[in-house]
Parts: structure tokens; sequence; C-alpha cells
């Protein structure tokens, strides 16, 4: 557990990890590791503690209580020499908006105490990387969202980081632009760079993440490769029944006969299932009428449902 | 300690070379106000007035405002841009945020932009000493050393701007900021010696740390040399140092929760 397979120890490690603001607990005693090279994630709904907990592992939140280990080094001690080795994307576009796209680089570069030749050669093969080149010379406002994001990705990797940490890095974007952005994380990861995000979309969690841990109101509340998570905490088939009307009237008896295990949302019922053709039928059978159904395979959404009886959006 | 922290501290100010490289403009126009006082008042007044003494004897009224001038000039350079610039980039352009990721620390970026304010008011109260040189008005060779004297006043505003700036909430509190900075103009001995005001009113004018600044430069405008001015350093470096170690102890609160 306290080493990855290869007996390395972790780049970071954290033990009863907990945040307090006043009287509110923003993160209360987790405990994970990341592994070198791993694709690794926090996923979890709005206010999860996602966010506090990324701020505590870039040094730039002192936690309140429990170890916190990154690199081998404590971040209340060695902040400066952790965050040397760190790349982090804000939520929030933090792109300095006085300076040109790259501009934007070379600052950062200089940030990271880097001499000034090294910057430009760095700066100049990013901005290929991140299919920049074409705006270098231009100011950062007027590029588009997606734009904005990669520009900010690659500024973070000015100093070539062993860990980069991308906090809702596809929020806000279109699919095109997601999928773009998705790739260019997939190449990085291919060469060696050691990557932790939070997401609340499931699909994306499930897409990039070797591993991850599942967060609720301030608590990990499962951990494991998405395949893992997906086969411990759900059935093999989902089938979905919509009641526009709302399923408050519905009788629990009858829900519960239809599959392994139901879940009711305001106008949907989810039922975990091996066959969800079978349950299909076996639900009309017991006189119910959705206005539609679907069938699907179970994904990510399905264990966060399952852990928290809640619905990742709501 | 301040040796590995003077590089980190440099790049934060090399962004704002980065910046003004394309707004140079804007510094320039800081420039104009010190010479149009000095036109006005110096010389218009001036003209009126004739002479006033100074360290025992009568000096033209241009030479004796000049000097004040440059002080508050470089006051200025300092305060405006450790105030409007600095809340600019701690509260809406999240640049401290950006900075702060990096191994830069909330001590390095201080320094670094208090170093950039500074600067500043260094450039304008250079240009000013030009136009005093121009006019005559310099009457010793360690007029030289203003540029060195307005460092001090330079930190010391700078830093003070700094500190009030973490506490200011929206622009609209930048109204309280002219509240202070017009009086402070005005009542620090700029136009007249401190002497005029009787008892304590003149003790207020003395501890302004403008009046510390303008009798400084002052004092080395005019080749006058005496103890006090030590006591002016003295002071304008301890503002520098509550003024810094307090912005620096508010950037921590804010950015650093």
């Amino acid at each position: 557990m306290t080493n990855s397979a290869s007996g390395q120890p972790p780049l970071i490690r954290a033990r009863g990890l907990t945040k307090t603001f006043g009287d509110r607990t923003a993160v209360a005693g987790i405990d994970f590791e990341v592994r070198d090279g791993e694709f690794f994630g926090f996923l979890g709904p709005n206010g999860a503690g996602k966010t506090t907990t990324m701020r505590m592992i870039a040094g730039v939140s002192p936690r309140t209580a429990g170890e916190l280990e990154i690199l081998g080094r404590d971040p209340d001690r060695d902040g400066s020499l952790i965050r040397a080795q760190i790349g982090v994307v804000h939520q929030q576009e933090t792109l300095d908006m006085e300076l040109s796209v790259r501009e934007n680089l070379l600052i950062f570069g200089r940030f990271f105490g880097m001499p000034r030749p090294a910057i430009a050669a760095r700066a100049d093969e990013l901005l290929e990387l991140f299919q920049l080149a074409d705006r270098a010379k231009d100011q950062v406002e007027p590029l588009s969202g997606g734009m904005k994001r990669r520009l900010s990705i690659a500024r973070s990797l000015i100093a070539s980081p062993r860990i980069l940490m991308l906090d809702e890095p596809t929020t806000g974007l279109d699919p095109q632009a997601r999928h773009l952005l998705w790739d260019a994380l997939q190449r990085l990861k291919r060469g060696g760079t050691t990557i932790v995000l939070t997401t609340h979309y499931m699909d994306e969690a499930e897409q990039l993440c070797d591993r991850l841990v599942v967060m609720d109101e301030a608590k990990i509340v499962a951990e494991g490769s998405p395949r893992q998570l997906i086969e411990q905490h759900a059935s093999r088939e989902v089938l979905e029944l919509r009641f526009p009307g709302g399923t408050e009237n519905l009788d629990a008896a009858v829900l519960e006969g239809i599959g392994d295990r139901y879940e009711r949302l305001a106008e949907r019922v989810i039922i975990g299932c091996e066959n969800g053709e079978a349950a299909h039928a076996r639900a009309l059978e017991h006189g119910l009428s959705p206005e539609s159904w679907l069938v699907r395979r179970s994904s990510l959404e399905d264990v966060f449902l399952r852990l928290t009886g809640r619905s990742l959006d709501e | 300690m301040i040796a590995s922290l003077a590089p980190r501290a440099l790049s934060v100010f090399e962004r704002n070379i980065f910046v003004y490289r394309r707004q140079w403009l804007m510094i320039v126009t800081g420039f104009f106000e010190p010479l149009f006082f000095l036109l006005g008042i110096g010389y218009g007044v001036g003209g009126v007035i004739g002479t006033i003494p100074y360290a025992g004897v009568d000096v033209p009224y241009a030479a004796f405002v000049a000097p004040a001038l440059l002080a508050s000039s470089a006051m200025n350079g300092a305060i405006f841009d450790s105030t409007f610039n600095i809340f600019y980039k701690l509260k809406y352009a999240k640049v401290y945020d950006a900075i702060l990721s990096t191994p830069v620390s909330v001590g390095d970026l201080a320094v670094g932009e208090l170093l950039w304010s500074n600067l500043r008011g260094v450039i304008y109260a250079t240009a000013f000493l030009l136009v005093m040189v121009a006019f005559g008005l310099v009457h010793s060779p360690l007029a030289l050393l203003a540029p060195v004297g307005v460092v001090f006043i330079g930190f010391a505003f700078g830093a003070a701007g700094f500190a009030i700036t973490t506490h200011l909430r929206s622009w609209k509190d930048f109204d309280f900021l002219f509240i202070v900075l017009t009086p402070l103009f005005l009542f620090s001995a700029t136009f007249y010696p401190a002497e005029i005001y009787p008892g304590v009113l003149r003790w207020v004018v003395e501890v302004s740390p403008l009046t510390r600044g303008t009798h400084l430069i002052r004092s080395l405008c005019f080749g006058d040399l005496n103890p006090l001015m030590l006591v002016d350093i003295a002071y304008l470096a301890v503002i520098s140092l509550i003024g810094y170690r307090h912005a620096v102890r508010r950037l921590g609160v804010l950015l650093l929760k």
C-alpha cells in the first residue's frame, strides 16, 4: 500500500489530510497516494473538497491536520522547492491579460528561475505542441476558451514539471476543444509526466484516469481504477426508466423486484441489473409505464449514484 | 536569505517591464504633474512672493518648492503603482494566484512589486531633477544624490500603499485614498516651511512621511547636510519595513488560504 509495484515511494502521499475553514470542514481526513507516471483523478461534485486538496498539494494552502508529502517533502516547510517541480492549471483562468501569448510563457520561465535562452527554446516548443505558434504575438484576451486553456497548460509546463495538476480542465469547453485537450494530456502522460486532475465529468475520469478517488462531502468514498470501481460498485448493465411526471408515487416493492438494485431520482429510476432488456420486460410486467427507457453499460456515474445516493450533476 | 530571494523577486519586477514595454506612455504622464506645479506655483506664486528664508538665507521661492515637488513625484509614482496597479493584479487579473503557483513566495512577490513601484518614483524624480537643473534651481552638487534619497520615499509610500491596498474591497474604496493624498501633498512643508504653523499643528506636519522626504531632498538640493536627515531616513525606513511586513502577512491571508 505504501509503495507502488516497482518499490518506488509514491510522488504524493496523504494520510488523514484535513482542512477546515472556521467551522466548515472542506477536507475531512483523507488518505491517498499518487504514483510516478500515473494519471490520477479526484472525481466528485462541486464543493466535495477537490480544489482544496489540489491547493494543499500545490503548496498554496497550509493543511489543518494530517500528513502530506510531495516528492518526499513537506509543503509547509519546502513549498518553493515543491512548487518548482509542479505545474498548476487553475480552474479559473489566471493567464496574464497584460502580456502576449508568448510573453505569458517567457515570464513564467523567469518565475521558475530558468535562464532566458532555455526559456525561449522551451516556449517555442510548447507553442508548437499546443498549436498556438501562429498566435504567439497576440494578446491573450481574444483567444477562444479552448486556446486559453491550452495556453494555461503550456505555461504550466514551461519548467518541465514532474507533476502536472489540473483543476477542472475542461469545464466550459465545447466537445471538440475537450477532445483536443484530452489528446494533449494523453501525450504528456506517455512522455512520463505524472498528472493529477479534478473533474466532475464521469466520461473524463473514465477516459483519462489510471486510478481515481471519488470524493463526496469532504471525504473519499471509493478508490480504484475506473474499471475496478464499476465492477465493485455497479452491476453490468443499467436500465433507465423516465417518468416526467415524477417518481415519488412508484411502489418501492415493485422497483426492488426489477433488478439487483435501484436509485430513485426526480424524474428517473435507475436500475442496476445483469441484463437490461430482461429487466425492462419485468418492469412492464409489474405494470410500470415509463415514458421512455434505455439500456446501457454501467459507468462511473452509476458508481457515484450508488455510493452517495445522488447524481453528480444534482 | 536576501541573496536567495533576489532572483525570484527580480522575476516579479521583470513581469512589469514586459507590461510597460508597451505602455510606457502611461509612465510619461506622471512626469508632467510636478512640472505644472513648478510653473504654476513655483514661478506663478513665486513671482509674487519673490524669496523665502531657508536655512538662514533668502532663496528664490521656485528653488524652495522644486525639491518638494521632486519628493512628491516620487511619492506619487510609488503610491499609484502600489495601489491601483497592485489592486488590479490582486483582485481582478488573478496575476498573483498564477505567480504563487510557481516557486515565488509572497515575500518575493512583495519585494519585486516594491522594487518596481520604486523604480517609477526614481524615474519621475530623475526626470524632474533634470528640469530643475535646466531652470537653474539646483544649488549644490549634492543634488545628484536626490534620486538616491527618493528611494527611501519610494519604499515608504510603496510599502504603505501596498499594505493599504490589501484591505481595499472595491474600486470605490479608492476615494478614501485621495482624501489622504491631497492633504499629504498640501500640508507636508511642500509650499512653505513647517514652522509657519503654530504649536501642535506644526508637529502634525513634521511627522508626515512626505515632510520627512521633502526635508531630505531639500537638504540635498541646497547642499545643507544636517543630522535631521538621518531621522528622515530612519523614519521612512521604519514605515517601509512595517508596510512590507503587513503587506506580506495580508497577501498570505488573502491568497494562501
